[in-house]
């Protein structure tokens, strides 16, 4: 369960948003680029503040400005997938994926390194640095990364925007077998209508800055659609 | 050579490492300081350090005799307290030479830690990892090509240093008449010449392998960080 209302001002942008989800599955935040979805997803994992709000996830308080908690990051058990993977260039590929797992006690650890290994493909990489991994390659591990931390919740920041086609055809079906395998909430950032439709189970409108839609991934591109034809006449 | 060149080259390589060796810590300290905070008085910090390259080092040598004489505020503190006197000794030719080389350090080690994507540091914050533990084990790492250049770098403006140091703790022999101490008695002497010689080519050498290496070693650490 995830329940969120944050509120901070950048400048001349708002940022206002509540949104909540129960389900497990993939939460898309869908908006166009500069309507804030990154931002909101850095205040979930810790690394911008909110001026105002609660974070809540799993009945686990990370944030609130009334009672005056902020965890910090490192405290979270977050999974962060950036966009541009930001793996560790001076570690291997498996150092890159067992550096949040070794910090987490292994009566807490639910995934395992074999199995992250298989899912993803792995295998073939691991000595390897990523200086000399492909996109697509960097962001299978960069995922594994994310996920051996054991987290509670998964953010996915537009993990395949800098990916081309071909690439994109060979992230994704990794990003569906997770939510099949493992039950973690992933909050899916993304502008990218297509991977809406196969991927998410929810999906949350953030126009400048303000959750304005929620609903199943039809109940919301239908909204999109009714809005641009009252638009139109 | 004479026993007066070796001595030099001794005390000079002595007081160089010294010198490079303190002024470690402190100068990616300053220089991480100096990176990543927006505080008031930044512009003075920056300015103190950088002040030994703008002003004449003898500037430098008067101002450190002022702190670290015997009456001075640092030097009667040294005195009472570790009863150790730095003003005409090595330890003084050192702490001139860490002065002199400090800027060079910080700007090398500032420079690459303000090449380091936050990015990286940010990922292994949400990887569980608190703000030290994210130093140690992903800044550092990634600005150690800096640090040896840096430190090179003071290596070798310490094994040059003459206007502070001559300033602040004169010109003995053994005690702290380092290279070009030596190399400029050695002109002021007459019949010195072929000992000047001898230590103009020791300095150059030294300092050109100093140089080289420093290149070396920092291409190949960048080429193994970046695998």
């Amino acid at each position: 369960m995830i329940d969120i209302h944050v509120e901070k001002k950048q400048g001349d942008f708002r940022i206002n948003a509540t949104f909540a989800s129960i389900e497990t599955g993939i939460t898309a935040l869908f908006g166009s680029s500069g309507a804030g979805k990154t931002s909101i997803i850095n205040m979930v994992a810790g690394l911008l503040r909110p001026d105002k709000g609660h974070i809540t996830i799993d009945g686990c308080c990370l944030f609130d400005s009334d009672k005056g908690i902020n965890v910090s990051p490192e405290k979270r058990r977050i999974g962060y997938i950036f966009q541009e993977g930001r793996l560790f260039p001076h570690l291997s590929v498996l150092s890159n994926l067992t550096y949040g797992m070794r910090l987490i006690p292994p009566s807490q650890r639910y995934v395992k390194l074999d199995q992250v290994v298989e899912l993803l493909g792995i295998e073939s990489l691991l000595c390897r640095r990523p200086a000399k991994l492909s996109g697509g390659e960097k962001q299978r591990v960069a995922i594994g990364r994310a996920l051996l931390t054991s987290p509670t919740i998964l953010l996915m920041d537009e993990p395949l925007a800098s990916l081309d086609a071909a690439r994109k055809a060979e992230v994704l079906p990794f990003i569906t077998a997770l939510t099949r395998n493992l039950l973690i909430p992933i909050l899916y950032v993304t502008h990218d209508l297509e991977e809406i439709m196969t991927l998410a189970d929810n999906v949350v409108l953030i126009e400048s800055g303000c959750a304005t839609v929620a609903g199943s991934p039809e109940e919301v591109i239908n909204r999109i659609k009714l809005q641009f034809h009252k638009a139109k006449f | 050579m004479t026993v007066m060149e070796w001595e030099a080259l001794r005390l000079s390589l002595w007081v160089s490492c010294c010198a490079m060796t303190g002024s470690l810590i402190p100068g990616i300290l300053v220089a991480w300081i100096l990176a990543r905070f927006e505080f008031p008085g930044k512009s003075i910090l920056d300015g103190l350090v950088h002040l030994p390259l703008v002003v004449p080092p003898v500037v430098i040598g008067y101002l450190l005799l002022l702190l670290f004489g015997q009456r001075g505020i640092i030097g009667a503190w040294l005195l009472k307290t570790l009863g150790v006197t730095v003003a005409f000794t090595w330890k003084g030719a050192a702490i001139a030479a860490a002065a002199m080389a400090f800027p060079l350090l910080v700007r090398a080690v500032r420079l690459s830690i303000e090449g380091v994507d936050q990015g990286i540091e940010d990922a292994a914050r949400t990887l569980g990892a608190g703000p030290v533990r994210v130093f140690f084990t992903v800044t550092l790492p990634l600005i150690t090509p800096g640090i040896i250049t840096g430190l090179i770098l003071s290596f070798a403006r310490s094994l040059g240093e003459f206007g502070a140091t001559i300033t602040f703790v004169s010109n003995i022999q053994g005690q702290t008449q380092t290279l070009p101490l030596a190399l400029y008695t050695l002109t002021q002497t007459p019949g010195g010449e072929a000992g000047a010689m001898r230590l103009c080519v020791i300095s150059v050498a030294v300092a050109m392998s100093a140089l080289i290496a420093s290149e070396v070693m920092s291409k190949r650490f960048t080429a193994y960080i970046r695998g």
